[in-house]
């Protein structure tokens, strides 16, 4: 690739995130109100899209090779319960990760060679 | 003048409140961004790269796919598609945002510019105190993540494969975040039809379509579930 070929690349790159997230900022424009069902979409889209990213974020787990998942599944039980014991952000997310970290390095540790 | 210091203050509160939510999202960026940096600089890219790149596009997961559409055959229409595809979800967010951005004036255009994953998901869920200007709190939330994810992308491609750290796993600290945001938004609700469909809907279409074309068919199942059952939905009453 040339540096030009290059520049539109990541020119695109641009274009196309802009136009995902100002899309709906253009169509709906804060002059009129949205129609009703739009209006209902963006309050009833956010629970689902944690749970698409939550789901997101776990994708690349197999849970029939390597560690199954036992790590991924440990550490969010882990998140969970600090969460609903103390309903502190930091503390959940820096006690899971903990969890996941020491699981990860010290398990890797045991099973490989 | 007293005016002026008001306003000073007021920002700077807003910037002080901001700061804590985005914590997490600094270990995360930090690794991430920096993982992105070494494997450009690997790859035989100038630090000039990464650094502009997670400026202007600022999208995590994009910007690695990016890294292979430069190494490939130029195609431009093939990489404006993929772009579309990956970055769809953001749909979503802005049909969200589109009450909360209102009379946001100039800072309008950066939130909805810096508006990936995380600073939505902040954005959204933050319980911004009644005293804290909304908007330039919303404004440091998304200037942090994206100082976090440019610096970490350009120090991973200025040390590229210099640096070797044991911070394997630490990716999870997204996964953690959204775990808790999640469990907020579901500590909210008196019924979880929405929040199951979408853990539910997303689980069944990556099973179906794999780890690398699941998202669009999971917005398209999403968006006619909300549909079909909207008037359920709008009944339990979590919907205001």
């Amino acid at each position: 690739m040339t540096l030009v070929q290059q520049m539109i690349t990541i020119g695109l790159c641009v274009i196309g995130t802009m136009a995902t997230r100002f899309l709906p900022f253009i169509v709906f424009s804060s002059k009129k109100p949205a129609p009703g069902y739009i209006q209902y979409l963006g309050k009833a889209l956010p629970p689902a899209i944690f749970g698409m990213l939550v789901v997101y974020c776990l994708k690349n787990v197999h849970i029939l090779s390597g560690t199954h998942g036992l790590p991924e599944l440990a550490a969010i039980l882990v998140v969970v319960v600090l969460h609903l014991l103390k309903r502190q952000m930091l503390l959940s997310i820096a006690g899971g990760t903990i969890c996941y970290m020491l699981l990860i390095q010290l398990g890797t540790g045991y099973f490989s060679p | 003048m007293n005016h002026l210091s008001k306003k000073r203050q007021s920002i700077f509160m807003a910037a002080r409140c901001a700061f804590p939510y985005t914590i997490p999202i600094f270990a995360g960026f930090w690794f991430l961004g920096m993982t992105y940096g070494i494997y450009m600089n690997i790859s035989g890219f100038s630090f000039v790269y990464p650094m502009i790149m997670s400026l202007i596009i600022f999208g995590g997961s994009l910007e690695f796919v990016a890294v292979k559409m430069l190494m490939s055959a130029y195609a431009p229409v093939q990489t404006l598609i993929m772009t579309l595809m990956i970055q769809a979800r953001h749909l979503f967010y802005g049909i969200s945002m589109l009450d909360r951005f209102k009379g946001m004036g100039w800072k309008k255009i950066y939130l909805i510019f810096g508006m990936c994953d995380e600073s939505f998901s902040i954005n959204y869920s933050a319980q911004i105190p009644e005293n804290v200007d909304k908007g330039w709190f919303m404004f440091f939330v998304t200037l942090f993540n994206h100082v976090y994810w440019f610096t970490g992308a350009t120090i991973g491609g200025i040390l590229g494969s210099l640096v070797s750290f044991n911070t394997e796993g630490l990716d999870f600290v997204m996964t953690a975040m959204f775990v808790v945001i999640f469990m907020e938004q579901w500590l909210k609700e008196k019924k979880h039809y929405t929040a199951l469909a979408g853990i539910g809907v997303s689980a069944a279409c990556l099973l179906l379509f794999g780890a690398d074309s699941f998202m669009i068919p999971t917005m398209v199942c999403i968006l006619c579930v909300l549909t079909v059952f909207r008037r359920p939905i709008e009944k339990a009453g979590d919907i205001k």
